[in-house]
């Protein structure tokens, strides 16, 4: 007998994970960075190029959406490929994100320098509000954008760090581990609340002026972000698919689907555990840091529990253990968001509530698990 | 390849649960490149055995030795799969998600570690002892097909084709041909008798015409000792064994 009975015949003639065939053809993928480029050059034209006068004219109301969405959709590939590829569930990774823009923010609010409403040249508004007297040690250096750079790295990562050495050590794996991981992010959010932990507070950080000299307010420096975004992304996609299809992520699918098997075969699954939460960690750090300086703004609420939740929502609707089909996923669930939000305030939370009810019962394999089921039967 | 000589050779060994005896004062030897069989009823202490052989229980007592130099008792689980032992459990247990080359390319021999997977090529000679494997277990043409589409009993054949990968001299197989069609259990008996000589071959089964069909020596196991042992007709004819498995 099979002891495949849990999945419906249904699904079973496809496979869960998409390793792009024999030689690396991967046809979600192609299809991904080719949006990416499409987007990359057509949102330039339609904004710099096009009359502003013109209905085909893009707003940077715009621009700012899809740089928005693209972020978003780093953090869901970040979450696919712990989750898809490795049966790793987190439903904290809003935490990393937020550390990343966070650490972006930093260098942003450094950059406000003497035009703060204080007018202080050295200190942030909130720290003259708040009566600091000189800049915390941890703030030191910020004013560097290499150094904010590498903090939008490094900072995710030890987290990931010391959080998954403990937590895989320990084998803590399944149900408890998603649970941890969401008080992991409830706690940084309720320190980051503090005025005292020295990051504003409830406020967050805001009013930033301009990054490495350009104005974030001009339209050029909102399509170059975009740029940079959607470059971010792709690369992103690239590093992670060539992750997964190495015999590294191959050991990884092993691990999910019999632990114990690979364990026996004698390879070290906590470190591959390891090294794959620190990468998603990096991931949804860098996907945070392009966020802030689009949205103009960082705050505790990004620790929130409900928005981690909503990426593995994302990820959910999208297909696991794809990657291209998270970032759909997360595209196409924003936009609903964003249109919902607008049209019909009160029933987004009941909207996203169902869309994961559905597409659990009916769509185990998600949006893209739909297009494979098409091609395979043709 | 180093010379295959090492004779597995048990002595005393004792394992208490709470005061049950699940090996009491047990003894047997394998021989290099030998096909032993092992039967006995339930609790026999048939997996308690190999429970010590791999490491995963410490006896009371005794001396588990494998070669002149290598003693089992001291050394972990992975240490052992290292000095040339390898099991397969009664379960199959394959990796559904991967194809059946997939599944003995994570069992090739090499580093574990994630960097070194992350980069690692497969040369020449892999490739050529990944299609030996699948040649010897006879899985050539379900080369790419998914692990999970596999029968039964070309899972279990799959299994001892990943433990081939590591080159084990000494093969523990628990139940192999348990749940398979008659055409599988023959195929599986061909598959062991080949393996018997180059490596050693210690089977637990219940099925009595399949450990017929492939032993040449049969240990009979009650309440944890060795009650007969000699060839399959032999074993049959004990008073003994009679009396307390064959229950007739």
């Amino acid at each position: 007998m099979s002891e495949s009975g849990k999945v419906p015949g249904l699904w079973r003639r496809t496979t869960l994970v998409d390793r792009g065939g024999p030689r690396g053809i991967d046809r979600g993928g192609r299809g991904l960075l080719t949006v990416l480029a499409v987007v990359a050059v057509a949102v330039p034209l339609l904004n710099q190029v096009v009359p502003a006068t013109s209905a085909f004219h893009l707003s940077p109301f715009g621009i700012t959406l899809i740089g928005k969405y693209m972020c978003y959709g780093m953090l869901a590939m970040a979450v696919d490929l712990i989750w898809g590829y490795c049966g790793i569930l987190s439903l904290g990774h809003g935490a990393f994100f937020a550390l990343g823009g966070y650490a972006m923010g930093m260098y942003l609010m450094r950059q406000i320098g003497p035009r703060g409403v204080y007018g202080d040249p050295v200190l942030p508004d909130f720290m003259v509000f708040l009566n600091y007297k000189s800049l915390p040690w941890f703030w030191q250096g910020f004013n560097h954008f290499p150094l904010a750079l590498a903090m939008v790295a490094i900072v995710p990562a030890l987290l990931a760090l010391v959080f998954g050495w403990f937590a895989f050590r320990s084998r803590v794996t399944g149900v408890y581990l998603s649970i941890i991981t969401q008080a992991l992010t409830y706690a940084l959010m309720l320190a980051f609340f503090r005025n005292d932990m020295g990051f504003g507070g409830n406020n967050g950080f805001t009013d930033f002026k301009e990054i490495l000299g350009f104005d974030l307010h001009s339209d050029r420096t909102r399509v170059v972000l975009l740029v940079i975004t959607a470059a971010a992304l792709a690369a992103g996609y690239a590093a992670c698919r060539k992750i997964v299809e190495s015999r590294a992520g191959r050991v990884v699918l092993a691990i999910r689907d019999a632990e114990s098997r690979t364990r026996f075969l004698g390879y070290p699954v906590e470190s591959f555990k390891l090294w794959l939460f620190v990468i998603s960690g990096i991931l949804a750090g860098v996907a945070g840091a392009l966020y802030v300086p689009q949205v103009g703004i960082i705050n505790p609420s990004e620790f929130a529990p409900i928005n981690s939740i909503e990426a593995v929502i994302w990820v959910a609707v999208g297909g696991r253990g794809t990657l291209y089909g998270a970032i759909a996923g997360a595209v196409l669930v924003n936009y609903l968001k964003t249109y919902l939000t607008g049209a019909f305030p009160e029933i987004w939370l009941y909207a996203l509530g169902a869309l994961f009810v559905l597409v659990t019962l009916f769509l185990p394999r998600g949006i893209t698990g739909l297009l494979h089921l098409r091609s395979t039967q043709t | 390849m180093n010379v295959r000589d090492k004779r597995l050779q048990l002595e005393g060994l004792t394992v208490s649960f709470d005061g049950f005896k699940a090996l009491n004062n047990l003894s047997l030897h394998v021989d290099p490149g030998e096909m032993l069989c092992i039967i006995g009823p339930n609790g026999a202490g048939k997996t308690t055995m190999m429970d010590v052989i791999t490491g995963k229980t410490r006896p009371d007592s005794g001396t588990a030795r494998f070669g002149v130099d290598i003693d089992l008792l001291g050394m972990s689980e992975a240490e052992i799969v290292g000095a040339g032992i390898g099991r397969k459990f009664q379960k199959p247990t394959v990796f559904e998600q991967l194809t059946v080359f997939e599944n003995l390319e994570l069992a090739l021999a090499g580093s574990r570690s994630f960097l070194t997977t992350f980069r690692a090529r497969m040369s020449g000679a892999q490739q050529e002892r990944i299609h030996q494997v699948l040649d010897i277990i006879g899985l050539l043409d379900q080369r790419d097909a998914f692990a999970r589409i596999l029968a039964h009993g070309q899972k279990q054949w799959l299994e001892i084709g990943m433990l081939l990968m590591q080159n084990p001299e000494l093969l523990l197989v628990d139940e192999p041909v348990a749940g398979m069609t008659p055409n599988e259990v023959e195929r599986t008996a061909e598959l062991l008798r080949s393996l018997a000589g180059e490596h050693s071959v210690v089977v637990v089964e219940h099925d009595m015409a399949f450990v017929r069909s492939i032993a040449k020596r049969v240990v009979v196991l009650h309440e944890g000792s060795v009650i007969a042992e000699g060839d399959m007709d032999a074993v049959q004819k004990h008073a003994r064994v009679i009396e307390v498995y064959l229950g007739v």
